[in-house]
């Protein structure tokens, strides 16, 4: 378990944003993410899928919307069903063992995580709001096209329009990672875990945190992951 | 409740521990003190005027103090609950028939003035909720 070796991220609730105030009088806007019953469902190894993972699981569903395969999963390895399952890559010696119940203190405050969501979809929308494209004048003869494109390209030379132009079309509703967000304070008791700055997604939607992949982690994360054993799983 | 207004709530008891802040409205005279830092050292000043609009609730309220400085007018909005005012001390009552008093702005002297509100400035603190 070298300083270097790759930790397990965790699987959060997105709760909304909010602010607290510093000792020194400045306004820090966090997002509040919390954990909710996250719990390692399973183990991917080198020799038996060619890759090392741990498959984590989060969230309380409804057992009788479950298929019954997803039960007969979950039964194997005695854990609790889940709602949300997500792999993440780990090195082999840095897993959890399975039915480990992963804690908010995984991460430290001051350190740095880059946050992965899935985007709030903006349907079709125009070049302005998609690319922040200027439009067109509000007058001097403009007419009907105020918030067009305008010219999509030169002559008959070239006589096309090149592939990846911006232009209108599908916005958001993307897998989206913010790279480098403080992690300012964690409540371990409740699980939560306050990210400074915006998170990609919708309040209620899940995100995945995960160590910086372009900052050393501190050495005070606690390796392999922060968790307690499951108390007796049903 | 919702965990944001649970957590707003917590954090707005964190920081106006040991706090007591007056109630006041839009046409009072405040003076605030400000805490402010010079280098390792901190002083206090105080800050006076009108105040001519609160907005925000909870833990996000603010309110904006208007002076004449030198014959220029300056306004400030502090948060209620920022750790920079120290304290707020109600200098005057004001009796105004607006919640926002942004016609001040376009005014000076004898037409700027506002009169006092009847039962002058009342030393009880509002009990902070939460």
């Amino acid at each position: 378990m070298s300083k270097t070796s790759k930790r397990t991220g965790l699987v959060a609730k997105k709760v909304g944003m909010m602010r607290l105030f510093a000792a020194d009088g400045a306004h820090i806007p966090v997002t509040v993410l919390q954990l909710d019953g996250l719990t390692v469902v399973g183990h991917r190894t080198v020799e038996k899928d060619g890759y090392s993972a741990v498959q984590l699981g989060s969230g309380a569903p409804k057992v009788k919307r479950l298929t019954k395969a997803d039960r007969g999963q979950f039964a194997k390895v005695n854990v609790e069903p889940k709602k949300k399952v997500v792999e993440f890559r780990v090195d082999a010696d840095m897993a959890p063992p399975v039915g480990a119940v992963l804690t908010a203190d995984h991460f430290v405050a001051g350190q740095k995580v880059d946050v992965t969501g899935i985007t709030i979809g903006k349907g079709f929308a125009g070049a302005m709001k998609r690319w922040n494209f200027g439009g067109l004048r509000a007058t001097h003869g403009v007419s009907v096209s105020h918030r067009s494109h305008g010219s999509t390209g030169q002559r008959q030379d070239p006589g096309r329009v090149f592939k990846n132009k911006k232009m209108a079309g599908h916005l958001g509703q993307e897998r989206v990672t913010t790279q480098n967000l403080s992690v300012v304070k964690v409540d371990a008791e409740r699980g939560l875990i306050f990210v400074r700055g915006a998170v990609p997604g919708a309040d209620n939607s899940w995100v995945l945190v995960r160590d910086a992949a372009k900052v050393a982690r501190p050495a005070e994360a606690p390796v392999p992951a922060a968790f307690r054993q499951a108390e007796a799983a049903a | 409740m919702n965990l944001i207004a649970k957590l707003e709530q917590e954090e707005l008891a964190r920081v106006a521990a040991g706090k007591t802040i007056p109630e006041f409205r839009p046409g009072d005279t405040l003076r605030v003190n400000v805490k402010i830092k010079e280098g390792d050292r901190e002083r206090v000043q105080a800050y006076e005027g009108v105040c001519i609009a609160r907005s925000g609730g909870g833990l996000n309220a603010n309110f904006t103090v208007r002076k004449i400085s030198f014959g220029e007018g300056v306004e400030r909005v502090f948060p209620l609950y920022g750790p920079t005012v120290e304290s707020i001390d109600v200098v005057r009552r004001g009796e105004v028939r607006r919640s926002k008093l942004y016609y001040l702005r376009d005014r000076r002297g004898k037409s700027a003035r506002i009169t006092e509100r009847a039962g002058g400035p009342r030393g009880e603190a509002e009990k902070i909720e939460g």
